[in-house]
């Protein structure tokens, strides 16, 4: 038990992200589409999606189910079935073009250069090997090295993703770990080849909170030791807040907003972003009452002409004819802001916000 | 308290002046099975292991805390699909907790659950009418000639196109499902809906449109709810007051302002420090974040003496020798802590 020295909680300052650094592009994404032919009919997961990652930085891409966050990761990783999926458009990554990359260059790719890690550790984690036995196979899959090596490798890595006693853990099963200890050994699986980009799909969506707090403290610990570009999914806009650079809403498989954090989450110029902030409790002051999105999200099989969401937006009429049903906006700098774009027809979206929606938010 | 109970039409008894709904050291072990010869080594998973909670009529009470808290357990325990294997549930002061199925029919009705999966909890084979009209027919709310005007008003009620009753729930999205899932909860007319992470499935904008209706509903029916979920603003947005479980036991619970502008126990000041906090991006200064080393201990073997202490930065010895009461430290505020205090400075970020 400990003495009176030790009476205060243990703290970790809350850092905001540096601002916009123009850097090279080490991730491209250009016109994306990814569709998938069904019985009933084509569903257009992914319609014409550009970003850019540098070095260093992190892209939070932000959406609800079916607004095709995923499937672009997917893409980006080279995970989709070619026999299912009908991917054009360009993903660079270093300068390689993944996109009709072959079977074999894709399997150097992923796991190499560029790394994932999933929601769900229980269902990435191979339950008859041990985690040692997993970490050795992708390190040896890319690496001309002895068992032995690459078992100091995994034991070295489980270390740095702060699992204790590593010595005895690299050998034990999943079932052994609980889910953030579990979720630990999958960032330390997929940073076993010092990747240069890092896909996280909704990496803390199946912890508790404060389980969820170290493993975000940990990302962001390791990108600026490895200096990786990451993508980060989720649907928690605090979540974003605390770790990313610049954030992409999707919405319906398009891009709606993008730009640097503060920007697209202080004044957001788009209808989507409002109703989600206006969807979000606060923690503090009096309860106020929620404006939801009414409505639900479309079908993929049949999206929405002009404006995929003009039948949700409560602000369709205050663009003249019938602009929002008809033609889809471009996504477009909306302001003197530089670097930041929507999608959306409004006129003068910042004084919408400003006057609107900013007093209804909590 | 007086002794003799009245019992209503509905067969359900009450004490006069007992509260609708009280937990008196309610425990519930579960056995594991043990690796030894004729199960030696059984071992007992303490789920729940004595909480005290109180419900009024119409009142909103949050249950939070992480995986493995015991919130759940304690959930099926109010509404009777478990039977502790210890304390009293009292439902206006009869003791429900060993009653056999028939003596509990008409409490059933009165005690409602809504379930967190609405993939999960709804029978696929079944329509919408069928679903919420056996909740009716169950309980016997309507003669058979009246189902159908009945579940469409429910179905109305919960924002469903009443037309819609003879279709499947795989023809309704998410959010439309939980909304049969209450319709279904209300068809009973409960005084007490138990509502285990009602909107924990929902994506943010259906989540907002859930939580709405369920608010209305509350306001409009006085129905009284339990409401269990992990995440706090959902929480604090909807209960007016609040109860935190840490490994099967409550260690603080308040009103919903106390509790999260002034929590005593170390628990609650680190679960709150760890909620990731939008207001950074619009200038609110950054607060520091405590953060807890360790994992939540087994359930199977806690610690001694205050189950939180091996990851407490005020432990001490008395920690592991004395189990600390849940008592009152402010109005209405009663915290489970030897070292229980305020906060030096407020743990969220205010907003300017």
């Amino acid at each position: 038990m400990s003495d009176q020295s030790t009476q205060a909680p243990h703290t970790v300052a809350r850092v905001p992200r540096n601002p916009a650094a123009n850097e090279e592009a080490y991730l491209e994404v250009t016109d994306l589409q990814v569709q998938f032919p069904t019985a009933d009919g084509l569903v257009r997961a992914v319609q014409g999606l550009s970003y850019s990652v540098p070095l260093r930085r992190t892209l939070a891409i932000v959406g609800e189910s079916g607004s095709g966050k995923s499937v672009s990761s997917m893409a980006v990783m080279g995970l989709h079935d070619r026999k299912v999926a009908r991917i054009s458009g360009s993903i660079k990554v270093g300068g390689r073009e993944i996109v009709n990359m072959s079977d074999k260059e894709l399997e150097g790719y992923r796991g190499g250069d560029a790394a994932m890690i999933f929601q769900d550790p229980q269902s990435s984690l191979h339950p008859y090997f041990t985690i040692g036995d997993q970490i050795t196979e992708s390190y040896r899959a890319h690496n001309n090295v002895s068992k032995r090596k690459a078992k100091d490798r995994a034991i070295e890595m489980l270390g740095r993703v702060g699992i204790p006693n590593p010595r005895r853990r690299v050998d034990q099963y999943p079932h052994e770990f609980s889910g953030g200890m579990r979720q630990r050994a999958m960032i330390a699986m997929a940073l076993v080849n010092d990747p240069k980009l890092l896909i996280a799909d909704e990496p803390t969506t199946a912890l508790d909170v404060t389980v969820q707090a170290q493993i975000l403290d940990l990302i962001s610990d390791l990108q600026r030791d490895f200096g990786s570009a990451v993508v980060f999914i989720t649907h928690d806009l605090g979540v974003v807040a605390e770790i990313a650079d610049d954030i992409l809403v999707m919405y319906a498989g398009t891009a709606v907003e993008h730009g640097p954090v503060n920007k697209i989450l202080g004044e957001p110029l788009h209808p989507y972003a409002w109703g989600l902030l206006e969807s979000i409790p606060a923690l503090t002051g009096e309860p106020q009452p929620l404006h939801p999105i009414p409505g639900s999200p479309p079908s993929l099989l049949a999206v929405p002409t002009g404006c995929p969401f003009h039948p949700r937006c409560e602000f369709k009429d205050r663009v003249p004819g019938d602009l929002c049903t008809t033609l889809k906006p471009d996504l477009i700098p909306r302001t003197a802001d530089l670097g930041r774009t929507s999608r959306c027809h409004l006129k003068e979206p910042d004084q919408v916000f400003q006057t609107e929606i900013l007093p209804r938010l909590p | 308290m007086s002794t003799t109970t009245t019992p209503a039409k509905s067969g359900v008894r009450s004490v006069e002046g007992a509260p609708l709904l009280q937990l008196d050291g309610v425990k519930m072990h579960f056995k594991t099975k043990g690796d030894g010869f004729f199960a030696r080594g059984t071992k007992w998973v303490q789920a729940v292991d004595g909480v005290d909670l109180t419900i009024s009529p119409g009142e909103t009470v949050g249950l939070v805390g992480e995986s493995g808290c015991g919130k759940s357990t304690t959930a099926r325990l109010i509404t009777r699909l478990l039977e502790p294997t210890g304390g009293q549930i009292r439902y206006q002061g009869v003791d429900i907790a060993h009653m056999n199925e028939r003596q509990l029919r008409p409490y059933r009705r009165e005690i409602q659950l809504i379930f967190q999966d609405p993939y999960s909890s709804l029978n696929p084979r079944h329509t919408v009418g069928t679903i919420v009209g056996t909740a009716l027919r169950t309980h016997d709310m309507v003669a058979k000639s009246g189902e159908l005007k009945r579940v469409q008003e429910l179905l109305e009620v919960v924002g469903l196109n009443p037309e819609h009753y003879n279709r499947y729930p795989h023809e309704f999205s998410g959010g439309q499902r939980q909304r049969i899932g209450i319709a279904r909860a209300l068809a009973a007319r409960p005084k007490i809906i138990v509502a285990d992470e009602p909107v924990s499935a929902l994506d943010v904008s259906i989540q907002a449109q859930v939580m709405n209706l369920l608010e209305n509903l509350r306001k409009e029916l006085g129905i009284a709810f339990v409401f269990i979920a992990h995440d706090l603003g959902v929480v604090r947005h909807f209960c007016d007051r609040i109860a935190v479980m840490y490994l099967g036991r409550v260690v603080e619970e308040g009103p919903r302002d106390s509790l999260y502008e002034k929590p005593q126990h170390p628990y609650t000041q680190a679960l709150l420090s760890a909620v990731p906090d939008i207001g950074v991006v619009r200038g609110v200064p950054p607060k520091n974040r405590i953060r807890l080393v360790g994992d939540v201990p087994s359930p199977v073997d806690p610690p001694s003496g205050c189950r939180f202490r091996t990851r407490c930065w005020k432990a001490q010895d008395i920690c592991a020798t004395d189990d600390p009461a849940l008592i009152e430290r402010a109005p209405a505020q009663r915290v489970a802590c030897h070292f229980a205090e305020p906060p030096a400075e407020s743990i969220l970020a205010e907003t300017a």
